[in-house]
């Protein structure tokens, strides 16, 4: 293998348990965004853009949708000779077998992928965010601080600091000080959870904490770096940075994109998010149609009303039926006369007739009221909702429902149907 | 599959009139997301074809850029891939292509290195579908030489543009007349053809002995009665868009489901991917009967119109009945009507363009931050 002076790892095995239903059966990463894109597009693009074009992919949770959208990277001009994307499974060893057990362990158990390119530096990185982001301005910087590792930090509001891990600097941006969650933070710098080692830096740290369990970049990489008094600089990012971690964030970073000018705005020629795609073909706005504030993939056909929400490819809008406020994944049904409100709806899902949802009282999940709180309605991937049925807010459903789960033609406020390993 | 492609891609027209400018027909835009190339290699790679050759002089700025990998179709890489052909200076040959025949003997050590022993040879202008291995298998059944495309004209379509085909019982071509002003049938030929390898190899270089450049009418006509030369109805939508009004015509025919549906059901259209955002409808948008591509931004009334990517239409506009090509920039309160706007156009903003009595093209060059 051609030397490479920096190579990216992306750690893409987490489950994202707040997103609910979403991820039951993909990986965070691979949840689509914004009616065309899945969350790892961001980190991907970035790469490549920045150019790196050498990034092995970590993947654990759920991996199929996640491996057949990356597949050779060929929508990231990452299929290449010498380098390119790689995705890096958790595998047997002769005498061990271990699963991933934390974001450094993950890293440490692919020491060997890392040492085939022989880098100078590493950059570490999640598939959990959407942003746009120049690697190398921030490799440039840390090679002027002859830094060994690099932190990427953004400045947040400070009252909501206390929610972040937190860096202290001096004033020549290297780190004094880390604080997990402070109750009074001595600065409104947080963490992105971005990384760039120096190479020698990092194989070290890792052999060194080899066995401390659940190795983890935040909780013992970092302060180990520190211990040894190594130079741990941040590198200040002030552009657009959504974590979108919950359903709440979720809902609202695609929402974000329909305002009339997006903070976040992938309309630019200027640093491309690529991703992989099926449909390529215009969408139909059918004669009786009204579409307005709204983001509407490729392919899909709108014969009905659409207001203020973002549509994936290939969904249909069936006459009659009405889109407010929700978030459609890719190929998801939309039946006549239907109703949605407020509601985020996975792939390939069908909803039936005259059924209405996200209506009626907010009340709290049944399920847990820590992921299904916002008032909105979530139903998974390859889920059926029958014809004439009612669904309440802060509702969960996945799977083929049919009309007898919904006692009265309801589901209330709070409830959920979940059928697991549900295949039709 | 036994048969490598060809597509001939070299040809403009003067009935495309301003639009023909900047591009060889092949790369004109079509239906939202394509170029029309898109559908002949779309059709050859789906038929399992691993070779084609793209010929092409006019313009092929946008023909090299739009080929830039054979990725986007399929095609192979190392075992055959997508070719482009544009003349060359050699030491026996100074010569433009001077014709379609000229062009594929310009070529012929190509086609003589290849393995495969048909050629199958496409326009690049034509929108259809057609499974080349049923044309295969027809051309086999029937001991013919070389078989010939053939598809039923519209009525009332301008035959003189076209080779008007006449076929006996068993569809052996008995007649066949090159853009007739009085035309005997409304069978006319697609461009699309089969044969041998070694037949096409043969009748090039007898061409070229005599002089000869063009395959319709110095081989395909001339040769006739000679080689066994037989019609094969092309069944569903064809559509060849070498003028203005077919150009639009086809475009629209793409506001009707069952075309839509035709095209895209499998085996799909290919095309290079663009990467552009979703299209995004702002407060405002009145969108009906329409078709709207990727990267689009929309303001205000759009009605009856095809859309293509990253079109920006401001406030206050109607577009009615057009075809706004990739990148166009419409200002504020712009009226189109029956009109095809160029390619990265800008329309200054309180400004009006009607087609009358026939489809207007709008390729004004305004200075877009002038707006």
């Amino acid at each position: 293998m051609g030397r490479k002076e920096m190579i990216a790892m992306l750690l893409a095995g987490g489950q994202g348990s707040r997103l609910g239903v979403l991820t039951s059966d993909v990986a965070k990463p691979a949840v689509a965004f914004g009616g065309k894109y899945r969350i790892i597009d961001f980190p991907l693009s970035n790469c490549i853009n920045s150019g790196i074009d050498t990034v092995g992919v970590l993947t654990q949770y759920q991996p199929l949708v996640l491996n057949s959208h990356i597949g050779i990277g060929i929508p990231w001009d990452l299929d290449r000779n010498n380098g390119g994307v790689t995705v890096l499974p958790p595998y047997e060893g002769s005498e061990n077998a271990d699963w991933y057990s934390g974001t450094a362990n993950a890293i440490y158990q692919n020491m060997r992928y890392m040492e085939q390119y022989d880098p100078e530096y590493v950059l570490i990185l999640s598939g959990d965010h959407i942003y746009k982001m120049d690697y190398e301005a921030m490799l440039d910087f840390h090679k002027l601080n002859k830094a060994d590792v690099t932190i990427a930090a953004l400045p947040v509001p400070m009252e909501e600091a206390s929610r972040f891990g937190i860096v202290v600097t001096d004033e020549e941006k290297r780190i004094i000080e880390f604080e997990e969650k402070p109750e009074k933070p001595k600065s409104n710098l947080a963490s992105m959870g971005i990384y760039i080692f120096s190479w020698p830096v990092l194989k070290q740290a890792l052999t060194a904490l080899k066995d401390q369990s659940n190795c983890d970049f935040g909780k013992h990489v970092i302060p180990y770096c520190h211990d040894k008094g190594m130079r741990i600089f941040a590198y200040e990012f002030n552009g657009y940075w959504k974590d979108v971690g919950t359903l709440g964030a979720y809902w609202e970073a695609n929402m974000e994109l329909v305002d009339l000018i997006p903070e976040f705005n992938l309309y630019e020629e200027f640093w491309k998010i690529y991703t992989q795609q099926n449909s390529i073909e215009p969408h139909f706005v059918g004669p009786n149609a009204k579409v307005q504030k709204a983001i509407v993939g490729a392919g899909d056909s709108v014969y009905g009303t659409v207001e203020n929400s973002v549509l994936g490819p290939e969904v249909v809008i069936d006459e009659g039926a009405v889109v407010k406020d929700s978030i459609l994944m890719g190929r998801v049904h939309i039946k006549r006369g239907a109703y949605i409100e407020k509601a985020i709806i996975a792939d390939n899902t069908v909803i039936g007739e005259n059924t209405k949802i996200g209506v009626g009282e907010e009340a709290d999940s049944k399920l847990s009221t820590k992921i299904y709180s916002f008032g909105l309605a979530t139903i998974g991937s390859n889920s059926v909702v029958p014809d004439n049925v009612t669904i309440g807010k802060n509702t969960a459903i996945k799977g083929h429902t049919k009309n007898e789960d919904y006692p009265n033609g309801e589901l209330t406020g709070g409830d959920y149907i979940i059928k697991a390993g549900d295949l039709t | 599959m036994k048969a490598l492609g060809i597509i001939l891609a070299g040809g403009n027209s003067t009935r495309m009139g301003e639009l023909s400018k900047n591009r060889a027909i092949a790369a004109m835009p079509m239906a939202g997301s394509y170029r029309a190339i898109d559908f002949a290699l779309s059709n050859m790679t789906n038929s399992g074809i691993q070779t084609v050759a793209v010929l092409s002089q006019y313009n092929a700025r946008s023909l090299n850029e739009h080929l830039n990998s054979s990725k986007w179709w399929n095609f192979g890489r190392k075992q055959g891939g997508l070719f482009l052909f544009t003349p060359t200076v050699t030491a026996d040959n100074s010569w433009w292509y001077r014709g379609t025949a000229d062009a594929m003997w310009q070529n012929i050590d190509f086609l003589k290195k290849r393995h495969e022993p048909y050629v199958i040879i496409s326009g690049g202008d034509s929108i259809y579908k057609l499974d080349f291995s049923k044309l295969l298998d027809y051309h086999i059944e029937k001991q013919a030489n070389i078989t010939v495309v053939c598809a039923r004209a519209e009525d009332g379509e301008d035959l003189s543009r076209f080779g008007v085909v006449k076929m006996d019982q068993d569809d052996q071509i008995i007649e066949f007349e090159e853009k007739p002003m009085v035309a005997k049938s409304n069978i006319v030929s697609t461009g699309i053809y089969i044969m041998r390898r070694r037949v096409l190899i043969e009748l090039l270089e007898q061409s070229n002995k005599e002089g000869r450049y063009n395959f319709v009418t110095d081989i395909l006509i001339r040769y006739l009665g000679m080689k066994k030369v037989y019609g094969y109805m092309m069944e569903g939508y064809w559509k060849n868009i070498a003028s203005i009004e077919s150009y639009y015509q086809s475009n629209m025919d793409f506001l009707k489901e069952d075309v839509r549906k035709y095209f895209r059901d499998e085996p799909h259209i290919y095309s290079k991917e663009q990467d552009r955002a979703p299209a995004k409808y702002n407060a405002g948008s009145e969108v009906v009967n329409s078709l709207v591509t990727s990267g689009s931004i929309i303001n205000s009334k759009v009605e009856n119109s095809v859309i293509f990517k990253g079109v920006f239409v401001g406030n206050g506009c109607t577009i009615k009945n057009s075809i706004i090509l990739d990148g166009a920039y419409i200002g504020d309160n712009v009226y189109v009507e029956n009109c095809i706007v160029e390619k990265n156009e800008t329309l200054l903003s309180n400004t009006s363009y009607v087609g009358k009595e026939e489809i207007k093209v709008v390729a004004e060059k305004n200075n877009r931050y002038s707006v």
